[in-house]
């Protein structure tokens, strides 16, 4: 599996976002967890991904956070997403 | 079956109800006399929320039967308070913030006023096994320990 | 943005304020779920499965119909069969075909006390009487309670379309699992070729509830017309309005629902059991309807929290550094799936920096209850597991057990398992504030030890709305979304009164009822004072505004030469006019005059949550001769961002605190070969009580959340994720034995302490 790293900086593509896919979304896609997407909010990023692999749909539509640049967001599609952004999308977190 | 008609003494005033026989002191208060204060959390006399002065002597609502209190003295929180004063007890458990959720809080204010009527100075672990019988699981019961010491030291005191 | 200069000039927020509803509560006034009652209602009662796994092959009501007073009978046929579907609901993502299905069996029981069906009746006798007339023809199957024997491919299934999800190829048999999940980074194999030291365990425990004192209790009033008011204890009305909307098939404009206040929740009363039901028998027969849970009910039928297998292996240097990390979580879903075995896998070794991190998690069923949220769902059981390992590994390469987790802390800027980089957070403060303490350094006894262990919870924002009515004379009512579990109606009024400049006691906070107020999430996920908050602050800033637009009209100069002050206008500066300032009560007079009715509102999805990182220390003391572990001190470190209400911060900690106590010490279900739980009531089912624990003293620190004005974090959860692991690690550190079993019950120590068992003790 490709080392996700800690704190270094990294040198991105330019003019698009970085995207991760963490926990089991990696399985549906045959195991492709890392995508260069020109998005400029949370909601183009889940479209881009979807046009991409399908049969992600159902999964990105609910049950997800996403983490842009570490700051966490849970149901909020017109967050921010910028050309250099590193943006992980994870499973939605809980409370009790 | 018929009902059973009770005389009896609540907080101070003469009151009559009728009720089965099957039903406990509890059902009675909050079903029959909408005295709601008092509380079921297990109907089984575990908790304490449903705690209640039967002639001055702290007693499980649940445990008693509605047709055991004729010609008894029943006291319950609504009593606790004098027209608007609040008892000591009542004023600390604010002051403390010895209360989250605050169902358990009538049980404990009337088995803590029991403690003090028969204790007026507890200790710290006279204070916390006296209220073994009465359950909290929002506070962990520090601040309500605090607050009934709070309120046996100003009770001694005024 | 707040800075410590700014939180320093606070008149509200960090203020010990009088409680709004205290008085009500301390007099017995106050209305929980049971305690309201309104003419010409009927009881209803709810008929439960006395097997944990059966087929229902027929259900007989002919005979419970007739019996004079009963006025309604439902059963599953009364309700739509709903597709698999899955939505977000309460904290995790629900399939609402399995709700349905846990508030009244279909074709299956899957748990004794599962039900079946459901009466409501004139008085409770009748009630009671009809149960025992409806007639159930089961056929019973063979059942299974243990994860890892769920597991197994020939364990007894009980959904047979379940087909575990997140394993490729997709399994063709269907089992138990009903999902496996995995976090992970880097590479674990190189990681642990490079440690010195590895330990590895396997831990074990026990289903617990969340036990809170008020039973599930409800009010539904149906009307003719097909709108409805249902009153109940809940952590969120609006999260119920949904459920039973769907369950019922109702507009959800049709269905009112007030929240009562409620006598705890902890996550357990984020989900709907009665309501449904009771919505359905009034809508059948026409009255309201009224039901509660008995105590039996609230153990045989409400989620506990899972039950759990977890493995653990970590390594490290000799130096002190973790290498990898390893985890493998099989938590118990009860008789549905949706165990919080995801957030478990994520937060499980989020408190360090590592490099090489694989988690990964089952989601498994078995005939108990549903498992519904406890207080960090999922995170207890895996930091217990965690927070030994690491313990062990201090111990074996002889550090500080302070010293190693502080060389491994995650801080800002350390990214956790599942992508999110983490903001300012407070674990090293909050570990540097433990060895500091007195507590750490204090002497210990014979049969003594002391244990330490550390632990957060992500926390949540969510949707919340707040409304702020001006009344003429300048009072003001604040009306919020958010149930109040414990105190949270005395900071949102803090929060509200900083900003407006007002008295905190000139406003009146209100739980707002589903039909008045814009959708809010439900109280949990710590979110409370932080998103309820943000909503608050945003609604006065709104009045704000709108009380320096009327100035500023007053005065006839633009709004920008208005400030707002200690709830005054005043003109900006001798340039923009010699004006006599303006109060928050004048304004409030001249409103109808000067535009309309001054009403502040805000609908906000808050985002940026900041975890609540925490630190317990506890001293135990150990009885040879009967395994029992007492408690002696117990001191809880935490980060609150910042403390609106000190007192209430301080409250959660310890409530959590103890809860964790019981967790460890005390509480497990038990149940018989034969499926059927033993231990339903409080007398067997432990609880502590207030004998059994010390003052429980408490630290908060505050590292201010960057994205809530004040920097308030949520608190709520956090503190109930240390205290198995501190107290583990205090018994291993009085009596050398490492218990990776739950609860460490007398018998049980007693055995592994000596080798010898209680006469007649219980395994």
């Amino acid at each position: 599996m490709r080392r996700i790293g800690n704190a270094h900086a990294r040198a991105t593509r330019s003019g698009m976002a970085r995207v991760f896919l963490t926990g089991n979304l990696k399985q549906l896609t045959g195991g492709a967890a890392e995508f260069d997407i020109d998005a400029h909010d949370v909601r183009a990023v889940l479209r881009a991904l979807v046009k991409l692999h399908p049969v992600l749909e159902p999964h990105l539509e609910e049950g997800i956070a996403v983490a842009i640049d570490g700051e966490i967001f849970q149901d909020a599609w017109f967050a921010e997403v910028r050309a250099d952004s590193e943006v992980h999308i994870m499973p939605r977190i809980a409370g009790g | 079956m018929a009902k059973c008609h009770v005389t009896t003494t609540i907080n101070g005033d003469p009151v009559e109800f009728l009720c089965t026989t099957e039903q406990t002191l509890l059902d009675v208060l909050r079903d029959e006399l909408q005295l709601t204060g008092s509380k079921e959390g297990c109907a089984s006399g575990d908790c304490g929320a449903c705690s209640v002065m039967l002639d001055g002597r702290l007693v499980c609502s649940c445990l008693v039967l509605g047709v055991e209190v004729e010609g008894h003295a029943v006291e319950t929180i609504e009593g606790m308070a004098q027209g608007d004063h609040l008892h000591p007890l009542q004023q600390k458990f604010l002051d403390h913030a010895a209360l989250q959720c605050g169902i358990c809080t009538p049980g404990f204010l009337v088995a803590a006023k029991a403690l003090l009527e028969k204790n007026p100075d507890p200790s710290e672990t006279e204070v916390r096994y006296w209220l073994a019988g009465n359950l909290c699981r929002c506070t962990g019961y520090d601040k309500i320990v605090r607050a009934v010491l709070d309120a046996a030291a100003q009770m001694r005191g005024a | 943005m707040s800075t410590a200069s700014e939180t320093a000039k606070l008149k509200w927020v960090g203020q010990r304020a009088p409680r709004p509803d205290g008085v009500d509560k301390v007099t017995g006034r106050a209305r929980f779920g049971a305690d309201i009652s309104t003419p010409g209602m009927l009881l209803g009662r709810v008929l439960r499965s006395p097997h944990p796994h059966a087929r229902i092959r027929s259900i007989d009501t002919s005979a419970a119909e007739a019996l004079p007073g009963v006025k309604a009978v439902v059963t599953a046929k009364d309700f739509p069969d709903l597709p698999s579907e899955f939505v977000p609901a309460g904290e995790m993502m629900v399939n609402y075909r399995d709700i349905s299905r846990n508030v009244m069996a279909r074709d299956k029981v899957l748990y004794e006390g599962h039900p079946v069906a459901a009466v409501a009746a004139t008085n409770a006798a009748v009630a009671k009487r009809a149960l025992a007339l409806i007639k159930v023809d089961y056929q019973v199957l063979p059942h299974v309670l243990d994860v890892v024997k769920a597991m197994q491919p020939d364990a007894p299934l009980l959904h047979d379309d379940m087909y575990t999800l997140g394993v490729t190829p997709v399994p063709k048999k269907a089992s138990n699992v009903a999902k496996r999940v995995e976090f992970g980074c880097g590479d674990i194999a190189a990681g642990f070729k490079a440690a010195d030291v590895i330990v590895e365990h396997t831990f074990t425990t026990q289903p617990v509830h969340q036990g809170y004192i008020e039973p599930h209790a409800c009010l539904a009033n149906f009307s003719e017309d097909g709108t409805a008011d249902l009153w109940c204890s809940t952590q969120g009305h609006f999260v119920v309005r949904g459920h039973c909307a769907r369950l019922l098939g109702m507009d959800l404009s049709s269905l009112r629902v007030t929240a009562s206040e409620i006598g705890g929740g902890f996550g357990g009363k984020t989900v709907v059991y009665l309501e449904p039901l009771a919505l359905a028998l009034s809508r059948k027969s026409g009255k309201p309807v009224k039901m509660a849970m008995t105590r039996d009910e609230v153990f045989k039928a409400t989620g506990p929290a899972p039950g759990a297998s977890v493995y653990v292996k970590m390594g490290t240097t000799k130096d002190g550094r973790i290498t990898a990390a390893q985890g493998e979580l099989r938590y118990q879903a009860g008789a549905f799936q949706g165990a919080p075995v995801q957030p478990g896998a994520m937060c499980a070794f989020a408190p360090y920096d590592l490099e090489n991190v694989q988690s990964v998690g089952y989601d498994v069923v078995v005939n108990r209850p549903k498992a519904a949220a406890y207080r960090a769902p999922g995170g207890p059981i895996a930091e217990f597991a965690v927070e030994s390992v690491v313990d062990e590994m201090a111990k074996a390469i002889g550090m500080d057990p302070i010293e190693f987790r502080l060389e491994n802390a995650a801080r800002e800027g350390t990214r956790a398992v599942y992508g999110a980089k983490f903001g300012p957070i407070g674990l090293v403060e909050g570990l540097q504030a433990a060895k500091a303490h007195p507590h750490y350094t204090a002497p210990l006894g014979p049969n003594q030890g002391r244990g330490i262990a550390a632990g957060f919870w992500f926390n949540i924002g969510g949707e919340s709305c707040a409304n702020i009515n001006v009344g003429e004379d300048g009072t003001v009512t604040l009306m919020v979304g958010t149930p109040d579990i414990g105190g949270s109606r005395a900071s949102l009024c803090q929060q509200a009164a900083e900003v407006l400049g007002i008295e905190l006691h000139k406003i009146r906070p209100l739980i707002a009822d589903t039909s008045s107020l814009g959708y809010t999430f439900l109280t949990g996920g710590s979110r409370a004072t932080f998103a309820s908050g943000m909503a608050v602050i945003e609604a006065a800033d709104d009045v704000v505004r709108q009380m320096r637009e009327r100035a500023a009209k007053v005065w006839e100069i633009p709004i920008e030469a208005v400030t707002w002050e200690n709830g005054m206008a005043r003109p900006a500066g001798s340039n923009a006019g010699e004006f006599e300032p303006l109060s928050f009560a004048d304004i409030a007079k001249l409103a109808g005059k000067s535009g309309g009715p001054l009403v502040g509102k805000a609908a906000i999805n808050a985002q940026g949550a900041g975890p609540s990182f925490g630190v317990h220390m506890v001293d135990v003391e150990l009885d040879r001769g009967t395994g029992k572990v007492s408690v002696i001190r117990y001191t809880v470190i935490q980060d609150a961002g910042k403390a609106v209400h000190p007192s209430y911060v301080e409250g959660q900690m310890q409530g959590g605190a103890v809860q964790g106590i019981g967790w460890a010490l005390n509480e497990e279900y038990i149940y018989g070969e034969d499926g059927k739980l033993q231990n339903a009531g409080f007398l067997d089912y432990r609880i502590p009580v207030c004998s059994d624990v010390p003052m429980i003293d408490t630290v908060i620190i505050e590292v201010p959340n960057p994205s809530h004005r004040y920097g308030v974090r949520g608190v709520g959860e956090t503190p109930i994720v240390p205290p198995m692991a501190a107290i583990a690690n205090a018994v291993e550190n009085a009596s050398g034995v490492r218990f990776t079993a739950l609860p460490m019950s007398p018998p049980r120590v007693l055995k592994a302490i000596t080798g010898a068992a209680l006469p007649d003790a219980a395994e």
